[in-house]
């Protein structure tokens, strides 16, 4: 198994890479028993993502997964954020190994989960359909037999 | 940058002696050990040779020794061998524990879809079974002890000597699984009570594609595969007198040096853990202190996970290996660190070092400078490590 430049180079030199105090909307997925934990922070104004910050505990590919995500949703439109899927994230990253697709999942569902915790914030109704897919609740996932 | 070689319990780097011997072998020595013309005959006396020599390394006679392709095939063959011999008297009951090698673990687990019952001892939190809870576990139908001598990932080095006592007592076979132990410690299959030992050369210096079953005299071993009469009708293909030649080579080597290798590599291990422990914290040593293969090395970090642990020390040129879920390509942590008694998130964060002979002081004080380095990164992002200095964890 090996993985790609583009992965090695987000592994080393993750973007966007800490926390935030003032985030606007904080997303984290995934389970520590199942090792991999994503947080992602994001500063919002006028509907833009001004701003986003990830912590990762995983391996090299949820590392990179994370820098990757938050790499293509800075500067987009909330609503263009919630189009980032998994998918886009494999291609941006130029592939992973099939036992790592997971860690692209939970990339994507981070950066929903932290919109999602935006609107609930500021009291804006979504269509919880947007956030389709596993949501990243590792706790009551069975796929991976824990 | 330098790499740092610290993964010997996976391989090791070919000795000067076993390359030497090797490249005389292909280059010289090509004939087939079983053609009746001069050159084969040269490769014969090869083989014989370095039967002898690997035969008196651990205390055999030299017509108890076969070739194989490796630690893998001699654990599969012991095993399913002395199964077969169980079941023609009825009794189909087996003693292992539960951190065997997979080639140990997998072929019991074939056994036990074709009817066997098989006793997987515990190894307790600190990696060593109870000679009371082993003797509990023998039956009338007991037909097969078979417990590794040291484990791969943690090092723990088992009572072979008092779980073999036990078993000639009993009249049970007992085979050991002694990879990690052949060329590193002190083996002598009489004196330890083994019937048969399962051991590969490229763990102690010698080439990969070779390993030894060691079968006592008077045990019938059936072969697995049909062809050629090599290695007195058990086991067919053609004599692989290179790698034979090299292993003898490099055992004799780490035989006759042993006491020497032992102090040192005993004292960089030493001084690893002890430093490690000293400078990072919330590290676990995984595996007992008492009896512990002189190269081992393992710990777990809470907050990091093990394969990104590895990578960015892969980047300072550090070379070890982890028991994480994301190493193994399965999704669950090492079985050895679960059969521990650790939870997964901790298991995750497993790094093993495995130093040898050729690791310098300047190697380990390389990777006491490093190792805390990329542990604090790993742990700066980790959300898990947050928790638990929040001390929500």
């Amino acid at each position: 198994m090996a993985y790609s430049a583009k992965v090695m180079d987000h592994f080393e030199n993750p973007r966007n890479l800490g926390k935030m105090d003032d985030a606007d909307g904080i997303g984290e997925v995934g389970n520590a028993k199942c090792g991999d934990i994503m947080k992602i922070y994001l500063k919002i104004e006028d509907g833009i993502i001004k701003d986003v910050k990830f912590n990762t505990f995983g391996c090299a590919s949820a590392i990179a997964t994370s820098s990757m995500a938050t790499e293509m949703i800075k500067g987009q439109k909330i609503e263009d954020a919630l189009q980032l899927s998994n998918k886009a994230v494999v291609e941006a990253l130029d592939g992973l190994p099939p036992a790592k697709i997971h860690c692209s999942v939970l990339a994507e569902q981070a950066v929903k989960a932290a919109l999602a915790d935006y609107y609930t914030k500021n009291g804006i109704e979504f269509d919880p359909s947007l956030l389709s897919g596993c949501g990243g609740h590792c706790d009551d996932c069975e796929s991976c037999g824990h | 940058m330098k790499t740092v070689y610290a993964d010997n319990a996976a391989t090791t780097a070919l000795c000067p002696e076993a390359l030497e011997v090797m490249v005389n072998c292909l280059k010289d020595n090509y004939g087939n050990a079983s053609s009746m013309h001069h050159s084969g005959q040269a490769a014969a006396e090869v083989v014989l040779q370095a039967r002898q020599d690997i035969a008196d390394c651990i205390g055999a006679d030299v017509n108890e020794i076969y070739f194989t392709s490796g630690g893998t095939e001699s654990d599969n063959w012991a095993i399913t061998n002395a199964a077969r011999l169980g079941a023609k008297k009825g009794k189909k009951h087996i003693i292992s524990t539960s951190f065997e090698h997979h080639a140990v673990l997998h072929t019991l687990m074939k056994l036990e879809k074709e009817g066997f019952e098989v006793t997987y001892l515990d190894v307790h939190e600190d990696g060593y079974v109870r000679i009371d809870e082993f003797k509990k576990a023998i039956k009338n139908e007991t037909c097969l002890v078979t417990i590794m001598f040291a484990n791969n990932e943690i090092g723990t080095v088992q009572p072979i000597e008092e779980i073999g006592a036990i078993c000639k007592e009993k009249g049970i076979y007992f085979h050991t699984d002694a990879v990690q132990v052949v060329g590193h410690l002190p083996v002598n299959v009489k004196e330890q009570n083994i019937d048969m030992l399962s051991f590969s050369a490229h763990k102690f210096h010698g080439p990969k594609g070779i390993g030894v079953l060691y079968c006592r005299k008077g045990i019938p071993l059936i072969s697995f595969m049909q062809g050629g009469a090599q290695e007195r009708n058990k086991r067919p293909g053609t004599t692989n007198t290179p790698a034979i030649a090299a292993t003898a080579a490099a055992l004799k080597k780490s035989c006759a040096e042993m006491d020497k290798n032992i102090a040192y590599v005993s004292a960089l291990r030493d001084k690893l853990i002890e430093e490690i422990v000293k400078v990072i914290p919330r590290a676990r040593v995984n595996g007992g202190r008492t009896a512990r293969l002189p190269g081992n090395v393992s710990f777990c970090f809470e907050g990091i996970e093990g394969e990104s642990l590895l990578l960015y020390l892969d980047l300072k040129g550090i070379c070890g290996s982890s028991g994480s879920a994301c190493t193994s390509g399965s999704l669950d942590p090492s079985h050895v660190l679960l059969a521990l008694g650790l939870p997964h998130e901790i298991a995750h964060g497993s790094l093993r070092l495995s130093l040898s002979e050729y690791n310098t002081e300047d190697e380990i004080d390389y990777i006491i400078e490093q190792l805390p380095l990329v542990v604090n990164r790993l742990r700066d992002m980790s959300p898990v490590w947050e928790r638990i200095m929040k001390g929500e964890n």
